[in-house]
C-alpha cells in the first residue's frame, strides 16, 4: 500500500544520501559494506537532522527528574528526550543526535557510488537493442496537458468538492469542474535493459597474495559487481582463480580460498576465454572480464601467452579487459607493466595499481569511469 | 473529511464497547466534543503519527525522517504507539489495528479524558478558528460552546497551499525555504492570542504645540517664557518624537508575525511562513499543558476503568498496562505519571481541606498528618483545575514539599568536575524552580524583536531576554542565518555569554561576535 508519507520519506533520503556521498569514501575502504549474500540490503546508521532553532545551550541546562538516588549521582538519559524511547544515550552529549538505521538498496547504493565517481552510464557499443524504452501511465497529478485529463477522477475530485461545499443538488445533479479538480495521467519512462552481461572475475591465488591483498580484491569487486548490477539487469559473475593452474570455483571460495603455488597468469586467461566459448556468445552479452593479480607472473613466457590469449580470444568479444595490481611485498608487480607495453594504445585494455584500500576507489574509477 | 478518507471505521463491537465509555464518562462529568474513532494498520498510524496526527499535512522532510523513525522502531520492536488523538472538532482518535480488546478500551477511556481537556482548558480557546484569531476571555464560554477546530481542514488547506507553490516555483525552493521558517518555528508568543486586539499605532497624535507656562499679562510674556525655556521645551518634544519612531515600539515577541507583517518577502515565501506560524500556534497549547493533560488522561483512564469498565478477568492486563505507562526510568520525568499524581494529590487535599490559611499555617505536623475535614470538594477542585491552569500554573500551584518528597523529585545539573550531569539537590525550592524554568515558555530562550532599523541601516535587532542559561551558539548562528534569509538585511541578536552581553551578528556572508558594555 503506498502512503502519503513516501514522498516525503524518500525526500528525507536523498537528503541523507547527500551525508552518505560525504562518507562514502570510508565506507569503502573500511569494508563495512559486505555481507551481501542472498539479501539485497546494507545496513547504514546515519545521524538524525536537527532544524536548529534558538535554544539553550546544554550545559547549563539541567532538569528536574524523579527517582531514587543521593545527591551528587549520576543522572542517566537526557530529560529532554522523555517521551522518545530508544538507545539510552548519555546525558552531556550533543542535543538531537539519534542515531538511524538507514536500509539502503543496491540500487541506491549504485546510484550514490555513479555520482560520487562521476561515472558515466555505460555506452550501448552497438549491440542488439541494449535498452528498451518504455512510457508507462502509472499514476495521477494535478498538472498536466488537456489530452492526457482523466475524466472520471476529475468528475470524482469535482463531486466530493461540491459535496463538501454543501452545493451539489441532488435532483439536479450538474457537476461543473474548476481548475483545481482537474486530475491529469501520469507516465513514467521505464527504461527496460534486454541484453545480458557477464563479469568474469580472475584472481591469482598464488603464494604471494596475502589475506590483505584479497580484501582488497573483494571490496573492488563488491563495488564494480553493484555498479553494474545497476547497469544491466540479469548480471552474471563467474569466478576463477589461479596459480599455476586455473578453475571456476563459486562465490564462496573465491573469496576464502588459502594461498598456494606458483602462477601462471596465462591459466586463468585460457579458461576465460574458454568460458566466453562455451556459454556467452558476444552477440547477446557484454562481457567484463577482471583480473586481479599482484603481477608476479611465472615466467616471460607465460607473460607472452597471455598476450596472445587476451589479443586472439579475449579483447575481441569482450567490452573491456581490466587488470587491477595489488601491491603485495614478495611480487615483482612485473606483469602490469608488460601489460601496458603490449597494450598501451588500446583503450579496451584498462590497467590499475591498487596500492592500498584507499586506492580503491580510484581505481574503480579507472576501470568504470569510460562508460564501455 | 470522514467521508472520503481512510476506509477506517471501527467494527461493532468496539463501536459498542466506545457508547459505553462514553457514557460512563459523561456521567462522570466529562464534557468532550463528539470523538471519531478509527482504526489504522501499524503503517497508517505511522505515518499518521509522523503527520502529528494529522493525514494531510505540507509536504517537508521532516515528517519523512519521523516516520522512518517510527517505522523503524516499531519494526524493530523498540516501541509502538497505542493511542493519538487530535484537537479538533470533532476529534480524531486512532487505535492501533490487531490490540488486546483491553487495550482499545483503556485508550477509549484515556481519549474520553484528552477531549474533555481539548475542549475545557483555556489555553485550547487558542485554536477556536471562530474566535478571529484572538480570544480576550479564555475563561467564560458561551451556552453550547461548540467551537470551529477544523484543524484537520485547515492543515490539509496548509498542504495544498504548500503543494502549489512548489508546484510553481520548484521543490528545492520551496523547501529551502521551509526549513528556515521550521528554524524560527519557537518564535512565537503564546500569550498572544489572549492579549486583544493588536493596538494600532497611534499616529501623530502629539500636540503640535509647544507648551507654555501660563502668563496672565501678555507683557509677562517674553519673562515667564523665555526663549531659553522655549527651545529646552522644543528640543524635549523632539526627542520624544524620535522615540516614537522607533519600531516596533514595543518590543515584539511574536517574531513570527513581526517578520510576516514586515519583512520584504514573496508572495509564496509569506504564505508558507503563515503556513509554519499557524502551525506552531496550534501546537502550542499541548506543550503548554502536557503534564496536565496526559495527567488528566491517565486520571480517568485508570477511574473509569477500574470503576466502571472492566470485568476481573481484564483487570491483571490492564494494570500490566497501566504500569507501563506511569513507569519512570533513569530518572526521567513521566509526564503521565507526574500529572496523575498531582491530579490525585489535589483532589485528596481538598476532600481533607488541607488547604488555606489555617492549613498553612498549622505547624503541627501530628495534626497535619490526620487533618480532615471532610469537605468533599476534591472533585469539583480538579475539574476546575483542568480548566484553568497549564503546567507552568499547575505547578506553581499545586506542587508541595510533601509531594515533592513522596515523588522522590530531584533537580540535576552539570557537574564540570566528573563530566555528567549529577542530581543537585532534593530540595523543595530547588526542584521547584528547575521544573518550572524547564516548563516556561515550552523550554524556549524569550526572544524578541528590539527594533527593526538599528544603527539606522535597516537591519533587525533581537534581543534574548536572558534569565540565566546561555544559547546554543552554532544553532544560534544557523537561526540568524534563517532570518537573514527572511529578512534581507543584517540581523543582529543581542545577548549574554559566558556572563557578559555580547551581540552576535550575521550579515549575510559571516557571523562576527563582539562583546558589548552594558
Amino acid at each position: 500500500m503506498s502512503l502519503k508519507v513516501d514522498q516525503d520519506h524518500s525526500r528525507f533520503r536523498q537528503i541523507v544520501r547527500g551525508k552518505i556521498r560525504q562518507n562514502l569514501r570510508k565506507y569503502i575502504s573500511q569494508g563495512e559494506l559486505l555481507g551481501r549474500k542472498g539479501k539485497d540490503l546494507v545496513t547504514i546508521p546515519i545521524p538524525h537532522i536537527d532544524i536548529p532553532h534558538f535554544t539553550f545551550g546544554e550545559k547549563q541546562k539541567g532538569g528536574a527528574g524523579q527517582g531514587d538516588g543521593d545527591v551528587g549521582d549520576p543522572v542517566g538519559g537526557d530529560p529532554q528526550d522523555g517521551d522518545q524511547q530508544g538507545n539510552g544515550k548519555q546525558a552531556g552529549q550533543g542535543g538531537g543526535e539519534h542515531n538511524l538505521e538507514v536500509d539502503v538498496t543496491l540500487d541506491e547504493l549504485a546510484d550514490i557510488l555513479g555520482e560520487e565517481l562521476e561515472l558515466p552510464n555505460i555506452l550501448d557499443k552497438g549491440k542488439s537493442k541494449i535498452v528498451n524504452e518504455k512510457d508507462r501511465y502509472t499514476g495521477i497529478r494535478r498538472v498536466g496537458p488537456e489530452s492526457l485529463r482523466h475524466f472520471k477522477r476529475t468528475y470524482r475530485e469535482a463531486l466530493k468538492r461540491q459535496i463538501s461545499m454543501g452545493i451539489y443538488v441532488k435532483d439536479r445533479p450538474v457537476i461543473v469542474p474548476i481548475p483545481d479538480d482537474k486530475r491529469y495521467r501520469a507516465w513514467k519512462t521505464q527504461a527496460e535493459p534486454v541484453a545480458n552481461a557477464v563479469i568474469i572475475y580472475m584472481m591469482d591465488v598464488s603464494g604471494s597474495m596475502g589475506d590483505e591483498q584479497k580484501e582488497i580484491v573483494r571490496m573492488e569487486s563488491f563495488w564494480i559487481d553493484t555498479w553494474l548490477q545497476k547497469q544491466y539487469r540479469g548480471l552474471e559473475s563467474r569466478f576463477i582463480i589461479h596459480d599455476a593452474v586455473a578453475r571456476e570455483v563459486d562465490r564462496e571460495t573465491f573469496f576464502h580460498t588459502r594461498e598456494s603455488g606458483g602462477t601462471m597468469i596465462s591459466s586463468a586467461y585460457r579458461l576465460c576465454a574458454q568460458l566466453i566459448d562455451d556459454h556467452y556468445p558476444p552477440e547477446e552479452w557484454n562481457i567484463y572480464p577482471f583480473h586481479f593479480s599482484d603481477g608476479d607472473n611465472w615466467s616471460m613466457d607465460d607473460t607472452l601467452l597471455c598476450v596472445d590469449i587476451l589479443k586472439q580470444k579475449i579483447l575481441p568479444r569482450a567490452n573491456m579487459f581490466a587488470y587491477g595490481q595489488v601491491e603485495s611485498p614478495y611480487g615483482s608487480g612485473q606483469f602490469i607493466k608488460d601489460l601496458r607495453e603490449h597494450f598501451g594504445g588500446d583503450d579496451r585494455v584498462i590497467s590499475s595499481e591498487i596500492r592500498d584500500r584507499d586506492a580503491i576507489i580510484g581505481s574503480i574509477k579507472e576501470f568504470l569511469g569510460r562508460g564501455k | 473529511m470522514s467521508e472520503f478518507a481512510l476506509k477506517t471505521e471501527l467494527p461493532a463491537y468496539l463501536r459498542k464497547e466506545q457508547d459505553r465509555i462514553e457514557t460512563f464518562a459523561r456521567q462522570e462529568g466529562l464534557d468532550f466534543f463528539p470523538i471519531v474513532f478509527e482504526i489504522l494498520t501499524y503503517d497508517q498510524m505511522n505515518e499518521i503519527a509522523a503527520y502529528g496526527g494529522f493525514p494531510n499535512r505540507f509536504p517537508h522532510w521532516r515528517f519523512g525522517m519521523e516516520y522512518e523513525r517510527l517505522a523503524k522502531s516499531y519494526e524493530y520492536g523498540l516501541s509502538k504507539i497505542y493511542e493519538m488523538v487530535i484537537n479538533n472538532n470533532p476529534s480524531y482518535a486512532y487505535l492501533l489495528e490487531g490490540n488486546s480488546l483491553v487495550d482499545q478500551k483503556l485508550v477509549m477511556a484515556h481519549v474520553c479524558a484528552h477531549v474533555d481537556f481539548f475542549k475545557n482548558n483555556f489555553a485550547f480557546r487558542a485554536t477556536d478558528l471562530d474566535s478571529g484569531g484572538r480570544s480576550t476571555d479564555p475563561v467564560r464560554r458561551p451556552q453550547g460552546y461548540d467551537p470551529n477546530r477544523r484543524w484537520i481542514d485547515k492543515m490539509a488547506n496548509h498542504g495544498s497551499r504548500v503543494r502549489k507553490h512548489v508546484g510553481r516555483h520548484g521543490i528545492n525552493k520551496v523547501e529551502e525555504f521551509v526549513d528556515c521558517c521550521m528554524s524560527l518555528e519557537n518564535l512565537i508568543d503564546v500569550h498572544a492570542p489572549f492579549q486583544g486586539r493588536r493596538r494600532l499605532r497611534e499616529e501623530d497624535e502629539a500636540p503640535q504645540e509647544i507648551p507654555r507656562l501660563r502668563a496672565d499679562r501678555p507683557y509677562m510674556e517674553s519673562f515667564i517664557n523665555p526663549e531659553e525655556y522655549l527651545d529646552a521645551q522644543r528640543a524635549k518634544m523632539a526627542a520624544e518624537q524620535d522615540k516614537a519612531k522607533k519600531f516596533p515600539e514595543h518590543p515584539e515577541r511574536d517574531v513570527l508575525a513581526f517578520l510576516l507583517e514586515n519583512a520584504p518577502l514573496e508572495r509564496w515565501e509569506r504564505d508558507v511562513l503563515d503556513v509554519v506560524r499557524e502551525e506552531a500556534y496550534y501546537f502550542a497549547p499541548q506543550w503548554q499543558t502536557k503534564i496536565m493533560n496526559e495527567g488528566w488522561a491517565s486520571y480517568w483512564h485508570s477511574r473509569l476503568m477500574t470503576q466502571h469498565v472492566l470485568d476481573a478477568s481484564e483487570i491483571i492486563d490492564y494494570a500490566d498496562n497501566n504500569a507501563g505507562v506511569m513507569a519512570t526510568s533513569n530518572g526521567r520525568l513521566n509526564p503521565y505519571k507526574l500529572g496523575v499524581e498531582l491530579f490525585r494529590n489535589i483532589e485528596e487535599r481538598w476532600n481533607k481541606g488541607q488547604f488555606g490559611k489555617e492549613w498553612e499555617d498549622c505547624d503541627d505536623l501530628e495534626v497535619k498528618r490526620s487533618w480532615n475535614l471532610r469537605l468533599g470538594l476534591g472533585r469539583e477542585k480538579v475539574f476546575e483545575v483542568r480548566a484553568l491552569y497549564n503546567d507552568v500554573t499547575f505547578i506553581d500551584a499545586f506542587l508541595t514539599p510533601d509531594f515533592v518528597i513522596e515523588q522522590k523529585l530531584f533537580s540535576f545539573g552539570w557537574s564540570n568536575k566528573n563530566e555528567r550531569f549529577e542530581i543537585d539537590t532534593r530540595e523543595f525550592r530547588a526542584v521547584k524552580d528547575k521544573l518550572l524554568s524547564q516548563l516556561t515558555n515550552g523550554g524556549n530562550p524569550f526572544i524578541y524583536v528590539e527594533d527593526a532599523n538599528f544603527d539606522n541601516r535597516g537591519e533587525l535587532l533581537l534581543r534574548h531576554d536572558h534569565q540565566g542559561q546561555d544559547l546554543r551558539s552554532d544553532y544560534a548562528r544557523e537561526v540568524m542565518k534563517s532570518l537573514v534569509r527572511v529578512w534581507k538585511r543584517p540581523v543582529n541578536l543581542s545577548t549574554i555569554i559566558d556572563a557578559k552581553p555580547a551581540m552576535i551578528r550575521f550579515d549575510g556572508k559571516e557571523h562576527s561576535v563582539r562583546q558589548v558594555k552594558s
